[in-house]
């Protein structure tokens, strides 16, 4: 069974006014439990209402969302259970960080699923640790941290609430190349440790190409493809054609293959363009 | 909340868009005065017609100009009610226990009524034809003589400027920080007061925090332009009075003339 399932799903931003516009149309997905599904598409695209939509902080004008086997809409009113059972982290850490200390913001997650003191404090440091934060950072103001380290703060008050399905919204954004690889990593770790779903909106197709293990594309209010990274990849012409990119080294590899190389051409890691070109370096063509 | 107009500005290129504010803004005030100096219905028919004129000529539809005067319905309705029941004079058409209703009455409410929303119809039609900019930027041109006495006219219209702009980009951030908020279970719906005042905390917090940092960010960025305040700066859109201008003046004092004759000419039809 898919842990998420989206039928016929349509939103539309100002219904029943002359400027009503369709931010998703039609959108019909599957996605099964365990998949690091990477969510590319141009701006305005409707990625973000799309991920609006997994935790219900928007209704779908029409169709229906399924989470873990069941209807969200069925019951308005656990819709915030929803949200404990699906952890949407947004882009910007500075539009949740609010209390007097970092530990304090963390666990007003698990606060608001009324759990014990001592359950509060036990996962807020389980997900400080995921996140690499230390422990006299806890301590510290949040407005006082980083750039970067705002942004696991804001993660590990999600992560903190252990969401089944964990969906991040360019959590790589505007971070320097080390934050950016250490934000990938504890994604990872969380995925491997816990077992979650996780979804990852973005624009860079080097973090989707390295953490991964499928991809859909969004365009124009509806999906374009959602099927394994070699597999989109592969279709790069496609991408570009809608104004996306496809990863350096898959471009690379592409060229080459124009040249007369003989190269699969959605090679989408410089591991495996390695171990693809080694053989024919070795051979001695080109 | 996305959908939110302020200023209510209707975006169009009509006579009335075209004319200069700061004589919108006169002639608005103008227009009220000669209102208020209406006596009889014809007078008060002369200024109605000529604000259905005036909103033919901005374009602005009728259905928006109804739409502006629906907050006030009430108003207008206690207003008539009061002037209804407490009129004295003329001729009695009803009377119920010690409730009655004269024929001055009945005048005098309809009189009240309809002056009351060609009052709102005229200054919604300076503010459906005017952008924000654009009336600051005149208000400050109308108030420079109070330089004179040391009111910091400019500083003054630049906040309200700023303001404005504001206005739309903090519900935006109001809105993204609710959404957050909500994820991590924020519960903004439901508990008594003292609850929704305290879950409220979560979003002024970075509401207050961000528009610090947006203060400071603008203030930066004014700088980095050089801005120093209203000494010596020149505008990319100078105010210049035109012929369409001259023309509109013209309309409203010939107006107030007419309204005068027709006081004076009908002073047996006056009410109240």
């Amino acid at each position: 069974m898919p842990i998420i399932r989206l039928e016929n799903v349509t939103h539309n931003y100002g219904d029943g006014t002359p400027l009503c516009v369709s931010a998703i149309k039609n959108i019909n997905i599957e996605i099964e439990e365990g998949e690091l599904v990477g969510i590319i598409g141009h701006t305005g695209s409707g990625k973000s209402t799309l991920i609006q939509h997994l935790n219900g902080l928007l209704s779908p004008t029409q169709g229906r969302v399924w989470i873990d086997g069941e209807d969200i809409w069925q019951n308005k009113k656990n819709i915030r259970s929803v949200r404990f059972k699906v952890g949407l982290c947004f882009q910007y850490p500075e539009y949740q960080l609010f209390e007097e200390t970092v530990f304090k913001d963390i666990a007003f997650g698990p606060k608001n699923m009324k759990l014990s003191e001592e359950e509060i404090k036990q996962r807020v440091l389980e997900a400080a640790e995921f996140v690499g934060l230390t422990p006299e950072l806890l301590e510290k103001s949040p407005f006082d941290l980083s750039g970067g380290e705002k942004r696991r703060a804001a993660i590990a008050g999600v992560m903190a609430m252990k969401p089944k399905i964990l969906v991040l919204d360019e959590p790589t954004a505007g971070l320097d190349p080390r934050g950016k690889e250490s934000i990938l990593k504890l994604i990872l770790r969380y995925k491997e440790a816990t077992g979650a779903t996780v979804l990852l909106v973005t624009h860079n197709m080097e973090d989707v190409a390295r953490i991964a293990t499928k991809i859909l594309v969004m365009n124009r209010a509806q999906v374009l493809m959602y099927d394994t990274v070699k597999n989109v990849f592969a279709h790069s012409e496609e991408l570009e054609k809608i104004g996306l990119t496809v990863p350096q080294i898959t471009r690379v590899c592409r060229e080459l293959k124009k040249r007369g190389l003989d190269l699969d051409e959605s090679i989408y890691t410089v591991e495996d363009a390695c171990a693809a070109l080694l053989p024919l370096l070795k051979k001695g063509v080109g | 909340m996305r959908d939110l107009t302020i200023g209510q500005y209707y975006p169009g290129q009509s006579l009335l868009h075209k004319t200069d504010p700061r004589v919108k803004i006169i002639l608005t005030l103008v227009f009220i005065f000669i209102i208020f100096f209406c006596k009889n219905f014809f007078s008060l028919g002369l200024m109605v017609a000529a604000l259905l004129a005036g909103v033919l000529l901005s374009r602005v539809p009728l259905k928006m100009m109804l739409k502006s005067m629906r907050a006030i319905t009430f108003i207008i309705i206690i207003t008539a009610l009061l002037n209804l029941f407490y009129s004295t004079g003329g001729k009695v058409l009803v009377s119920f226990k010690f409730f009655k209703i004269t024929d001055t009455g009945v005048y005098t409410a309809i009189f009240v009524a309809v002056r009351i929303m060609a009052l709102i119809v005229g200054s919604t039609l300076l503010t459906y034809t005017t952008t924000p900019t654009m009336l600051t930027d005149a208000i400050e041109r109308l108030l420079k003589p109070l330089k004179l006495f040391h009111v910091p006219v400019h500083t003054l219209a630049m906040m309200m400027t700023l303001a404005l702009r504001f206005i739309p980009t903090l519900m935006e951030e109001i809105d993204k920080i609710m959404n957050a908020q909500k994820a991590r279970g924020a519960d903004l719906e439901s508990g008594g007061l003292m609850q929704r005042a305290k879950a409220l905390v979560p979003i002024l917090i970075p509401l207050f925090v961000s528009s610090f940092r947006r203060a400071y960010e603008l203030a930066f960025a004014m700088e980095c332009r050089c801005y120093t305040g209203g000494e010596g700066r020149t505008r990319m859109k100078q105010m210049k009075l035109k012929g369409l201008d001259s023309v509109l003046i013209v309309g409203c004092a010939v107006l107030l003339g007419g309204v005068i004759a027709l006081n004076i000419f009908f002073k047996a039809f006056n009410v109240g």
